[in-house]
């Protein structure tokens, strides 16, 4: 199919540099990363984006994402 | 047929005014697999069940997430926030647990000290009025000291959590005293969280009187995490009805349980 270059931009997911396309929403970061949005917790540059909202928040450079689940613990 | 468990006349336990079937709570962490994890919690009989948070692993390398091999709907998981050292980090890590969406329970850890991983109790206590403010249920991990004991129930928290000995260390209930007047003094539930070793130490904490116990390392590590499970689940309840039946006076002299008359001359 034909497609111009996605522009990229790069985002710190989980305390690493990553590149995402430009104007992408937290839920098309997700799925990206192959993420099931029913599992994981996101934080935007430290505010908790409720699942419903993903959709609506559009990443910028520089943002900080956290991606946190539960694991074994005690 | 009277069977030993329908005797024991108890009232379940109720945290958060949420009832619960099990006295006994165990952790999710440091299994060797996580089959023998599910086998493990379910031979303990426990319904609530903890979990931490932490970043997904990216690269897959690592395992995925607990909620793989639990049923959420089977078991209570209730969050906790090991491994924070300040107040605004386990804030911060309770608000991501809620948002996972299960309930409004935290077990509140704030670490004061690496070695010992003892409670650092003026976050503790910052904590737990922050977050008993935005309606969390808080369950507060703490040391033996009746005082900060009794400012966590003021400050609103759901339970309060003394250690039976450090975190992972098995040593067991080492002073059953405080453990016994902060069973006392306070009203909410009182559930000995850390330090239970072996089943002994799991009955004989049951015995003080405290309303349950938390453990994980004492399955976890044990050489047969699934028999250790279930023989906490019979030193919990054992403990319990031990408790309940009150036990006899101790007595410095022996005292013959036999008649002392019709002895033949």
């Amino acid at each position: 199919m034909t497609q111009t270059t996605v522009e990229t931009i790069t985002v710190a997911i989980n305390g690493t540099s990553r590149p995402v396309p430009r104007d992408a929403t937290l839920l098309e970061v997700l799925a990206a990363l192959g993420l099931d949005p029913r599992l994981v917790v996101v934080e935007h540059n430290r505010r908790i984006v409720r699942r419903p909202a993903l959709g609506d928040v559009r990443v910028a450079a520089g943002d900080a994402i956290e991606l946190v689940h539960f694991v074994g613990g005690g | 047929m009277t069977t030993a468990v329908t005797a024991v006349r108890d009232v379940p336990l109720t945290v958060g005014g949420r009832t619960f079937a099990s006295r006994l709570m165990v952790g999710t962490g440091k299994y060797r697999d996580n089959a023998t994890m599910v086998r493990a919690i379910e031979a303990s009989g426990a319904e609530i069940v903890t979990v931490a948070v932490r970043r997904v692993d990216l690269d897959r390398t690592r395992e995925e997430g607990v909620l793989y091999h639990l049923d959420p709907r089977r078991f209570f998981l209730l969050a906790n926030t090991a491994g924070c050292y300040s107040a605004d980090d386990a804030i911060r890590y309770a608000r991501l647990a809620r948002e996972a969406g299960f309930n409004e329970f935290i077990k509140l850890e704030v670490i004061g000290d690496q070695e010992t991983l003892l409670p650092d109790v003026q976050g503790l206590l910052e904590a737990t009025r922050v977050l008993v403010r935005e309606g969390f249920k808080v369950m507060a991990y703490t040391n033996e000291d009746l005082v900060t004991a009794l400012r966590l129930e003021e400050a609103g928290a759901a339970a309060v959590m003394p250690l039976a000995s450090p975190i992972g260390s098995g040593l067991g209930l080492l002073n059953p005293f405080p453990v016994r007047t902060i069973k006392r003094r306070l009203s909410v539930p009182v559930v000995v969280d850390a330090g239970v070793g072996t089943a002994s130490d799991a009955c004989l904490t049951m015995e003080q009187g405290v309303d349950g116990i938390l453990m994980n390392t004492a399955l976890a590590a044990a050489r047969d995490p699934v028999t250790m499970a279930h023989a906490m689940r019979l030193a919990v309840d054992a403990g319990r009805a031990a408790f309940l039946a009150g036990r006899m006076p101790r007595r410095e002299v022996a005292v013959p349980s036999s008649p002392t008359e019709g002895m033949l001359d």
